[in-house]
């Protein structure tokens, strides 16, 4: 379970909150969106690459290197946005902090809570990875932890459920 | 019709509770739906209906009718033959259609709102329509037709159930007594309609933008194209609204608040105690120095959202605080405003915000000429959270939502930085704690 470490490389102490416990992302999900990012700029290369040095001259598969740099900058920023998300369980209520440029911070009471849902899709579950999903009767509240470990998120799932009975309060 | 009234329409099945019927004149709501239909294809396309006409004979006009008469009628009957609904001790239970059978059970404790609505052809019926705001319910789960009297039994009935009487009496509990709280008298509602914006925007542009489009292309169809649905709307946002918000009455009952409104289609809500989820104090411009405000309000579930059309800020405030039971209408003046380097990330309008937190409600107001207050019972907020752009982060700057459950986001805008992140907490603890006190679910027991 990749928590200790993650959690070690999120819980970057923040002024202002009084001491929160963060837990980070495990490194899964970035590993799998730079592979993403990395298959799809590689392809989009070879394509701008080859077409036109094929079709119009060697000198115009310079081309190619345009989705390469696009690739770098992805491969940069996604590092940065991996890092930025993190949450916190906390006595009554659930954190969740995330972007750089366009930072968010949701706080969910538990009482709240109308649903958890883990979900995996077929590429996150190559990686071993799923994403838990809070539900409140707000249809506005968006809170979403991507790419957490399948037993972490459902340690999580479970938590938060027998939190949200305890508490329950509904509309 | 060939079967007994509805009240007599009871079928007693074994181990069940009783089901009962709708009114029989329940098939006949859709009849106009053909002629409507006809209507329609002959305004389309004039020429093509001239030419089908001359061709109609007498004997094949017969014949259609022979055919289609009677198969609206069976199908009218049987639909309203296999819709029953039954109430139980915890639920409404509504059993319908023909070919797809669908049965839906409705908690009585989760009953957001109760509409007792009278279209105009309804009413000479003697008829009326109920219905339900449930979150998550749909707009099937509507009792149509039901006797006048009948519905407002009905009503009082759910609502008893719901408030927690015991299942026996809740049938002798009767309607609650109201008290009036509010009338608006028809001259102030018709002022303030002449008094806003949206009824002169619409109306101008019927009548601007046709003669316009005629020199433009001299095209009849074209003009009358867009003339006839800006016309539609210019009514509907002036003689519509007058018609619709006349003899607006707000009463107070111990199973909430009533809701009484309309000219020809009369239309009675219920909200019960504990409902509301936000509140806005809208203050159009023109409505200023007059003093008036329109209030309106948020109910999970339902659709209809004005409280208030208009009434003095006073009345309204009093108003409010039955809805919202221990809240005051924050004063303009006690609002806290953005720092004045909101300037930067929205010149000119940051001054038309600002926030109060009291011990009930989180207030925020936006609008610089139609002022709007949004009020939330700290009790009824589902999450927190807080965004900051990066233009915004460079002035210190951040933004605090507040969502609540009627889909609806408070936002208090431009907040500083260190304040903002105050506020996300301390909200989050508020709302947590604002539930303690607040009233059950089911609110007599």
């Amino acid at each position: 379970m990749g928590q200790g470490a993650a959690g070690a490389a999120g819980a970057v102490a923040r002024g202002a909150a009084d001491g929160p416990e963060w837990t980070g992302l495990p490194p899964g999900l970035l590993r799998m969106r730079r592979m993403l990012l990395v298959v799809w700029l590689g392809l989009l290369a070879l394509a701008a690459g080859l077409l036109p040095g094929l079709l119009v001259g060697p000198a115009w598969a310079a081309f190619a290197l345009l989705p390469l740099a696009a690739a770098a900058w992805g491969w940069v920023l996604l590092g940065r946005n991996w890092r930025s998300w993190r949450y916190a369980e906390r006595a009554d209520d659930l954190l969740i902090s995330r972007g750089v440029l366009w930072r968010e911070e949701t706080v969910v009471p538990y009482g709240r809570m109308q649903l958890v849902e883990v979900t995996s899709g077929p590429v996150e579950r190559h990686f071993g990875l799923a994403s838990v999903q809070l539900h409140t009767a707000a249809a506005a509240t968006d809170a979403t932890i991507p790419g957490l470990d399948p037993a972490e998120a459902e340690r999580l799932r479970d938590r938060l459920t027998e939190l949200g009975e305890a508490r329950s309060a509904g509309l | 019709m060939t079967t007994p009234g509805a009240d007599d329409g009871v079928s007693r099945l074994p181990g069940a509770v009783p089901e009962r019927r709708l009114h029989p004149v329940t098939p006949l709501r859709r009849a106009w739906a053909p002629i409507a239909v006809l209507v329609g294809w002959a305004v389309h396309d004039p020429d093509q209906t001239q030419r089908q006409l001359s061709r109609l004979t007498t004997t094949t006009l017969l014949v259609a009718l022979a055919v289609i008469v009677p198969a609206a009628a069976l199908y009218g009957f049987l639909t309203w033959w296999f819709t029953h609904f039954s109430v139980t001790d915890t639920e409404l239970r509504i059993r319908t259609g023909l070919l797809f059978r669908r049965t839906a059970h409705i908690r009585l404790e989760r009953i957001q709102a109760v509409d007792v609505t009278q279209p105009l052809l309804a009413r000479v019926a003697g008829v009326a329509k109920l219905r339900l705001d449930v979150v998550g319910a749909d707009k099937k789960d509507e009792l149509a037709f039901l006797g006048e009297r009948e519905a407002r039994a009905l009503r009082a009935e759910l609502l008893a159930r719901a408030a927690g009487f015991a299942p026996e009496t809740a049938h002798e509990v009767g309607e609650a007594p109201a008290r009036e709280l509010l009338r608006v008298p028809p001259r102030v509602l018709a002022v303030s309609l002449v008094l806003t914006g949206a009824t002169w925007g619409s109306l101008l542009a019927a009548l601007v933008v046709p003669p316009v489009l005629w020199l433009a292309t001299e095209s009849v169809w074209t003009v009358l194209a867009t003339a006839l649905p800006l016309l539609g709307a210019a009514g509907a946002a002036s003689v519509g609204r007058f018609v619709g918000e006349y003899d607006w009455t707000v009463g107070e009952s111990p199973d909430g608040l009533r809701i009484d409104h309309g000219l020809l289609d009369r239309s009675h809500e219920t909200v019960p105690p504990g409902r509301a989820q936000t509140v806005r104090i809208v203050e159009p411009l023109l409505w200023r120095r007059r003093g008036w405000v329109r209030v309106e309000l948020d109910v999970a579930g339902s659709d209809n959202s004005v409280l208030v059309p208009v009434a003095p800020r006073e009345v309204a405030a009093a108003v409010v605080a039955r809805v919202l039971p221990g809240v005051t209408v924050p004063e303009t003046a006690s609002l806290s405003r953005p720092p004045r380097r909101a300037g930067r990330c929205l010149p000119v309008w940051w001054r038309g915000y600002g926030i109060a937190v009291t011990g009930a409600v989180f207030a925020a107001r936006h609008g610089l000429l139609r002022r709007s207050l949004a009020l939330v019972p700290h009790a009824k907020v589902q999450s927190v959270r807080l965004t900051q752009g990066p233009w915004q982060r460079l002035w210190r700057l951040a933004d605090v939502r507040v969502d609540t459950g009627a889909g609806r986001t408070v936002t208090a805008r431009l907040r500083d930085a260190g304040e903002a992140a105050e506020l996300l907490h301390g909200q989050a603890e508020r709302s947590r704690t604002g539930r303690r006190d607040a009233r059950p679910d089911r609110w007599m027991a």
